[in-house]
């Protein structure tokens, strides 16, 4: 059973940056955008299980900081031509407040 | 607001990387819609040869299927020949009455094969070589029949012979010049290449005239010379030019000559109609090659999508032929004239022969045959107008960037096999490479680095990666004009303009940058961003604002990042220098945090490999506690000052080394660059601390020091230049420091200092420091402003702090 589980207050990520979460689902990376959208990704990229959490975010996409694989925030999915997929979790803001869905 | 409407005559190559340019940089700006005479979607044309050489299929061709088009919403009509533009009302109509209007249109018409007008010239079976139809009519034939002859001694003709052979004709190559490929080899390249095509089984008639061509009830049987002669024929294929199509447009009353008229922005004199590919007349040349075309569409496509930037101004192209096992490159002029220099190398048992044109010491065109791996080089030389009067002596001998490690000293593309290592980093096989080239339709380096991962990362295979290239594809290849490349997909500028424009407008943060100078991206990627967060923080130290987040996670995190997502802690222990009250504090944290492996570095450091992110600032506090500070050994940065024990201890030792060592890395702390930056100090010249491989090395002597610059270790070993000498350690000091300043202001991001120097010249390096004693103190001082003030990251974060939070793990 998943429920929402408040995390941290959004100010509290940087812009274009992210905060990790540590889970019984193991390390989950909390991302914030120039937007302000947070999104919620598996800390481990599908090619070699490197930290997305260090990488560089950019528009809505996170550069793995090990070999440089592109991979969406929205979806999980690596940037074509690298093929791959990490898990997406549900995460939302609520009074300035993320909560993830876990 | 109601989208414009695009309309595309001609389905080829040149119009369809417009639209997809197009559909890159502004998608969604137009509805758009293509008509093509051909039943094809868009399809390399450039890979007809291999389909005739049985070496691929069509369908292994096709760069856009019907799917593209349809995903892309672009109404695609195939087997419609435009035959009407009407300028007033803005429409286009088919033979068939189809007709579309337009707000813009494109036309990229290209060009169909030259017929010579003689007698007979529309009997069966006399064709010209130039799409999917003449190839599958070449096939047929040969199934049937067993003459051919080919007119004409170009590119096309020897291909269209090469691929007639293997389907197992007896052909034979009709030229009317004395050697072939007159306009890309000289005499004795184009006698090599003939000699080895007669290996081949093809038959040659040069210097031979056509006068008409011989029919039997309504089929070609013979072609008929104009000394009397003939020479029995059932397929006669006319590969003798191209003529651009622009019989449209002039009816269309769109100037015309020779090619449909555009200016620099691809613009006809209708200024909603462009034109692009090789249609076009542009300052007067028309193009048969794919690179020229592309960069054409790339212009016009940024013109087409509102994004008002980019001239094309014109291209140098270069040639090579592509039948499988003939070495040939060609660029540029190589036909000498008044004051050019020719330096050649003929190794007539070997089959190698090369020749390269040089005027007021620039190479203005090559010529290689047999061996053609330093092709792109010379050619690169030759776009970028590349001074190579300091390396001239050795420029023959090619560049030896190829095969240094990692491919097994591998540095000929041709002779390797399909499952033959190229990219030791990656683990890709040549094999591999081909057929992501074929199959993708791969056109640039780029492209192939982001399907194969060849190259992609320490680049030490590029230039075997560019002959395979190059072999694939022909001239269709073009090495990137360094000089004016963009940054990345985000920009059409390149480092130097962004540079300058940082510089010039005094933008202070990375959001101005890009507003003004129109990023395509919202905000940036991985490579742009931090290349402009150096920029700014370089240009405009204490006053630009350094970026955290556009910083590679070694910079932000300060430790070097793992392979399991742990860190390295490098403390800096000045000069190599060390003291047993450190030792032990390193010893302490070793225990603490459980740092699984302890190392000593080459650069003469201690390396605590394995901790974790978490622990960072609290290892770094400990560390703080005895006095020690970030070694900065993750960071594009000063690395390490490695010194030998010079006079201090060492009975050869003419100066202080280890002294001259701390004081050099005192001076340089914090310091930021475009990539690392090491130095090294030996006491004399047996140079123990290998300073002949450093970015400076100071190099003691019983008068003063010895000065080199821009050496390398690395993937590719480079020794560094000698610089000047100097008096004393206030002088090394300065002219170091000078020299470092003037690459951190002028280096390309993740540039060497090898690179730069090689980019700039060793000559202008010593003009603005070691001449321009002015100049050269201004540079030093710039440099101490810079550095003014640094506070030691790790003692910056061993406190709590905002800057720490991004340590610290979130529980639930
Ligand atoms: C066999 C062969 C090998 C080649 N090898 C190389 C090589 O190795 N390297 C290299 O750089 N280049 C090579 N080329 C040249 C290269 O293919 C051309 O330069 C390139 O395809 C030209 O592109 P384009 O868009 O201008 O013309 P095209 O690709 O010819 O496209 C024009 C299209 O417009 C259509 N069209 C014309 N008029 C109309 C109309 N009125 N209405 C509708 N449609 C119309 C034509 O049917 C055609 O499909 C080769 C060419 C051939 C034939
Ligand atoms: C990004 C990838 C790189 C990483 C992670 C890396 C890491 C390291 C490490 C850990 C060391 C210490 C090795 C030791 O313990 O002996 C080292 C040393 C060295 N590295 Fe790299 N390196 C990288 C890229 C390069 C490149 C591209 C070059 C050359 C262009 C290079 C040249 C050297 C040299 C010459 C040394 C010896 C240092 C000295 O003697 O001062 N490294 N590197
Ligand atoms: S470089 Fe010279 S001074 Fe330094 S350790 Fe070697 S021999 Fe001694
Ligand atoms: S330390 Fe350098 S040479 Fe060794 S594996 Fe890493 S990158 Fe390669
Ligand atoms: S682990 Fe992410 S790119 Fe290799």
């Amino acid at each position: 059973m998943s429920e929402w589980k408040r995390i941290i207050e959004l100010t509290e990520i940087p812009q274009l940056g992210s905060r990790v979460v540590r889970s019984a689902k193991g390390d989950i990376a909390i991302f914030r955008n120039s937007e302000n959208k947070v999104f919620a990704l598996r800390d481990q990229c599908p090619h070699k299980g490197g930290p997305l959490s260090q990488g560089i975010v950019h528009g809505e996409t996170v550069t793995c900081p090990l070999h440089g694989w592109n991979i969406s925030l929205v979806d999980g999915t690596a940037t074509a031509p690298d093929e791959g997929h990490t898990t997406c979790f549900e995460v939302k803001i609520d009074s300035g407040v993320v909560f993830l869905k876990i | 607001m109601k989208k414009m409407k695009l309309v595309v005559v001609g389905n080829g190559m040149a119009g369809m990387r417009a639209v997809e340019e197009l559909l890159r940089i502004a998608p969604g700006l137009y509805d758009i819609t293509v008509y093509g005479d051909e039943p094809y979607p868009n399809y390399n044309r450039i890979m007809l040869s291999p389909v005739l050489a049985n070496e691929q299929t069509i369908e292994d061709i096709i760069l856009n299927s019907r799917e593209w088009y349809a995903e892309n919403h672009i109404q695609l009509y195939t087997g419609k020949r435009i035959n009407k533009i009407d300028r007033v009302n803005r429409t286009v109509t088919a033979e068939d009455g189809t007709s579309s209007e337009y707000d813009r249109l494109l036309l990229a018409t290209g060009s169909t094969p030259f017929m010579l007008p003689i007698q007979g010239k529309d009997l069966d079976g006399v064709i010209g070589y130039r799409d999917i139809k003449d190839t599958n009519t070449m096939i047929e034939t040969a199934k049937k029949y067993k003459h051919a002859v080919v007119i004409g001694g170009g590119l096309l003709g020897l291909e269209a012979a090469n691929g007639l052979k293997i389907q197992g004709m007896d052909v034979t190559v009709v030229h009317i010049h004395d050697t072939l490929l007159e306009r890309q080899l000289d005499s004795t390249a184009g006698m090599m290449l003939q000699k080895s095509l007669e290996a081949k089984g093809l038959k040659f008639l040069m210097s031979h005239r056509s006068e008409s061509i011989v029919g039997k009830d309504g089929r070609v049987t013979a072609l008929r010379f104009k000394d009397g002669t003939e020479i029995a024929a059932d397929l006669l294929v006319m590969a003798v030019g191209i003529r651009p199509n622009f019989a449209l447009a002039e009816s269309a009353g769109i100037y015309c000559d020779r090619g449909i008229v555009v200016n620099d922005t691809m613009q006809t004199y209708d200024p909603r109609i462009y034109a692009v590919g090789e249609c076009v007349a542009h300052r007067g040349m028309s193009y048969g090659l794919v690179a020229p075309l592309f960069e054409m569409a790339k212009v016009c496509a940024t013109h087409l999508g509102n994004f008002g930037i980019g001239r094309y101004v014109g291209s140098v192209t270069s040639t090579k032929l592509k039948v499988t096992g003939i070495d040939l490159f060609s660029a540029g002029d190589f036909s000498g004239g008044e004051g050019t220099e020719e330096i050649v190398l003929h190794d007539a048992v070997a089959g190698v022969y090369k020749k390269l044109v040089i005027k007021d010491d620039k190479i203005v065109g090559s010529v290689l045959y047999g061996d053609t791996k330093d092709g792109s080089w010379y050619f690169q030389m030759l776009k970028d107008n590349k001074n190579v009067h300091e390396i001239r002596d050795n420029l023959m001998f090619g560049q030896s960037h190829l095969g240094d490690v990692g491919h097994k000293g591998q540095t000929q593309a041709a002779a390797m096999s399909d499952n033959a290592e190229v990219c030791g980093c990656n683990g890709v096989c040549k094999g591999t490479i081909v057929k992501s080239i074929k199959e993708n339709g791969l056109f640039t380096l780029d492209e192939v680095r982001k399907h194969t991962k060849a190259s992609a990362s320490c680049g030490s295979c590029t230039g075997l990666v560019e002959q395979i290239l190059a072999s694939c594809i022909g001239g269709a290849y073009q090495p990137a004009d360094t000089s004016s490349k963009p940054m990345c997909g985000c920009t059409d500028h390149s480092h130097g303009v962004v540079r300058e424009n940082i510089r010039e407008r005094k933008f202070l943060d990375i959001p101005t940058v890009m507003r003004e100078l129109q990023w395509r991206t919202p905000n940036g990627c991985a490579s742009c961003r931090p290349a402009l967060n150096y920029y700014l923080i370089s240009s405009w130290p204490h006053e630009a604002v350094d970026d955290p987040q556009s910083r590679f996670i070694n910079e932000r995190a300060h430790a070097n990042i793992q392979k399991d997502g742990t860190y390295s802690v490098v403390p800096r222990m000045w000069g190599g220098l060390t003291t047993p009250d450190e030792l032990r504090a390193i010893a302490d944290v070793t225990d603490k945090f459980k740092i699984p492996t302890v190392k000593v570095t080459g650069g003469q450091r201690i390396d605590l490999l394995g901790a974790k992110k978490e622990d960072l600032p609290a290892i770094w506090s400990d560390l703080s506690k005895a006095g020690m500070v970030s070694g900065h050994a993750y960071g594009k940065s000063i690395r390490t000052v490695k010194t030998c024990v010079g006079a201090e201890h060492c009975r050869f030792g003419t100066q202080l080394a280890m002294d001259m060592g701390v004081k050099l890395e005192k001076m340089m702390f914090g310091m930021w660059s475009p990539h690392k930056v090491k130095f090294a100090v030996s006491g004399c010249p047996r140079n123990c601390a290998e300073a002949g491989i450093k970015d400076v090395g100071v190099i003691g002597l019983e008068s003063g020091y010895e000065l080199y610059v821009a050496g390398n270790g690395g993937i590719k070993t480079e020794v560094a230049q000698f610089f000047c000498k100097v008096a004393n350690d206030d002088e090394v000091i300065e002219y170091s420091g000078a020299f470092i300043q003037l690459y951190r202001e002028e280096g390309y991001y993740l540039e060497r200092t090898v690179h730069y120097v090689n980019r700039v010249g060793l000559d202008y390096c010593k003009a603005k420091v070691v001449e321009d004693e002015t100049n050269r103190r201004e540079l030093y001082e710039r440099l101490l402003y810079s550095l003014q003030g640094y506070v030691d990251p790790w003692a910056e974060r061993a406190q709590p702090s905002k800057v720490r939070r991004e340590f610290e793990i979130l529980a639930i």
